[in-house]
């Protein structure tokens, strides 16, 4: 290795610890076939006020490409740049055999803010299929372009976009004397714009966004002990939940926002309470004297799925939320656990142990069928997107941990790669509530 | 690229010397159940147990004698179990012992797991080799008001690495005074 390089490498990593993680990146390992084709061009500032900071084009394509739904043109193969429906000649982009074109503009509107501009256009039949403008500012511009992608993916996939979404993650990051900050995050569904929401030296686990995605469950060991605290996302205040003898883990929000299931083992052993957030009122949901936790919610709030060792090895059973005989989900494989509701109902995300190595599983509820879904070693804490359209999950990479996601076609696999610590626990958001 | 692997390797190994450093119980295989039992050497200091502790007659405060079993605070566990194995049962009476002739001492049993698996599954596990060896220190006598326990799962790890070496020290519960 070159001496230069070896000062590069070396520039590179001390750059690396010294600035916060930026952005997860995102690198499509497998691609898809019949992915389609579509040619995004840069959207340009009109008027003279301040320049956008963001290409919003350049956002746009990113969120198509990542979704490995389509196969995006890039910027040195496009024969023109039309912003306006007059500039378009469907001739050119046939011949590149595009079958969908975006334009678009910034335009300056008033005060500091922006109107965006964009035209969906069906290159083949040569018809503007949609188009919108949105009121915006400088700071909510990658938010808008993830608006539009989101438009764009639901005309032409036919199902809603999850990319004006958010991720909660956990990162932890070793100083040289091996003490650990453990920092949980919220970053838009991209990677971009990670903001640390609490930072603590002792362990902080397991977030869980409320539905209206206004909220985050989480568990913190600070003082030592662990509770369990309901954090809101936009104000940081927050409040603690739960601080019993014992184990207070796992919380998990029913899908109306006004319980949260939890693990408790202030009784002697780890069992699943349901806690009525307006009331404060516990009932406990499961009484046996194995390991009960994990609990997650059914889409229509009727059931629980928790993991369970009642059989000798942890296994996923659901229980009626008004109580009842568990009954058990898995009989593949001596480990199966965590489990979480895709948004059909249907389906269940969980790790599953395969010849050692513990990765990510899809399960048919309806004929008890489980998928093998990802490759790693060490893959934890799955969740589905709110569309349902891909799974995010922990693995390790080089023994750091990174966050992947999958589609649930299996046919697209990404990995996420934050630059500092080991990241883990990610949670893709529900779509966002405005407060009522 | 290969300099990219280097690089990785470099870090790797760093981590690897870093958690070496970082750990200060070393378990003895060969040491089987000599002296005392006590078959982990705190610190590789090569500080050896005898046997016999039981009211034994130290000078000053037994709990920092490097060479009483009480300095033993680590007991390790078999994957995803939770039973004491029999080589910590002098060390665990030992501490039992201490805890007997000091009933104002408190102890917090900390429960730890290695890596794998689902976190707060090992909440629960962790929780579980806590109260075995709480279980353990109450058969001898000790007052159950002078134990603490708490589950730190997989999020405590004492070595870093992603091996069975590393796995093999990370499933532990560990005694604080």
């Amino acid at each position: 290795m070159s001496q230069k390089l070896l000062k590069l490498i070396l520039l590179l990593f001390v750059g690396l610890a010294l600035t916060p993680a930026r952005a997860l990146e995102i690198e499509i390992t497998q691609g898809a076939e019949g992915a389609l084709p579509i040619a995004v061009v840069p959207f340009p500032h009109t008027g003279g006020g301040a320049p956008p900071r963001q290409d919003v084009a350049a956002v746009i394509t990113a969120d198509l490409a990542r979704s490995g739904r389509f196969r995006t043109l890039p910027l040195k193969d496009m024969l023109a740049r039309p912003s306006r429906a007059d500039q378009v000649d469907f001739r050119d982009w046939r011949a590149l055999n595009m079958e969908n074109l975006v334009i678009g503009e910034v335009a300056d509107n008033g005060k500091g803010g922006y109107l965006v501009r964009f035209r969906l256009f069906d290159v083949f039949r040569g018809e503007q299929i949609t188009g919108y403008s949105f009121p915006t500012t400088q700071h909510d511009l990658r938010s808008t372009a993830h608006r539009i992608a989101d438009l764009i993916y639901e005309e032409l996939i036919g199902q809603r976009g999850a990319f004006d979404t958010r991720i909660a993650y956990i990162t932890s990051v070793r100083d040289r004397k091996g003490r650990e900050t453990v920092h949980l995050k919220v970053a838009d569904a991209d990677g971009y714009n990670a903001q640390t929401i609490v930072t603590s030296t002792e362990p902080l686990m397991s977030p869980a966004w409320s539905p209206d995605g206004r909220r985050i469950a989480y568990v913190s060991f600070e003082k030592g002990r662990p509770s369990i605290w309901v954090q809101e996302v936009f104000t940081g205040r927050r409040e603690k939940l739960t601080s019993f003898k014992g184990i207070n883990g796992a919380p998990a929000w029913s899908p109306d926002g006004r319980r949260l299931a939890m693990t408790l083992s202030k009784g002697g052993n780890p069992d699943i309470y349901i806690m009525d957030l307006r009331r404060r009122s516990l009932r406990q949901l499961t009484h046996h004297w194995a390991i009960d936790t994990e609990p997650a919610w059914s889409p229509d709030g009727s059931a629980i799925v928790f993991t369970s060792d009642r059989g000798g090895t942890p296994q996923i059973y659901q229980i009626p939320v008004s109580g009842g005989t568990p009954r058990r989900l898995t009989f593949e494989g001596s480990y199966n656990a965590r489990a979480s509701y895709a948004p059909d109902g249907r389906y269940l995300t969980l790790v599953t142990r395969v010849n050692g190595d513990y990765r990510i599983g899809m399960l048919d509820t309806e004929n008890g069928s489980l998928q093998v879904m990802s490759r790693g070693s060490l893959d934890e804490s799955p969740s589905f997107a709110p569309n349902g359209s891909m799974i995010i999950y922990a693995g390790r990479e080089d023994g750091k941990g990174v966050l992947e996601a999958v589609s649930t076609d299996g046919r697209v696999r990404q990995r996420l790669a934050i630059q500092v610590g080991d990241v883990r626990e990610p949670a893709w958001s529900p779509y966002y509530q405005e407060a009522r | 690229m290969k300099t990219k692997r280097l690089a990785w390797l470099a870090m790797i190994a760093a981590a690897l010397l870093f958690a070496g450093c970082s750990s200060t119980g070393t378990r003895d295989e060969s040491a089987g159940n000599a002296g005392g039992g006590a078959d982990v050497v705190e610190g590789g200091s090569g500080a050896q147990t005898s046997g016999a502790q039981q009211g034994g007659a130290t000078a000053g405060n037994p709990l920092e004698d490097p060479n009483s079993p009480l300095s033993v605070r680590k007991i390790y566990f078999d994957f995803d179990k939770s039973n004491i194995r029999p080589e910590f049962y002098d060390v665990l009476r030992a501490h039992a012992a201490y805890l007997v002739a000091h009933p104002a001492t408190n102890l917090t049993i900390e429960g730890h797991c290695d890596e794998r698996g689902s976190r707060e599954y090992n909440i629960g596990l962790g929780e579980r080799r806590a109260n075995s060896v709480k279980q353990f220190l109450e058969a001898e006598g000790v007052n159950p008001s002078q134990l603490n326990t708490i589950s730190y799962g997989e999020e405590r790890p004492e070595a870093l690495g992603h091996n069975e070496a590393a796995w093999a020290k990370n499933r532990r519960a560990v005694l604080v005074y």
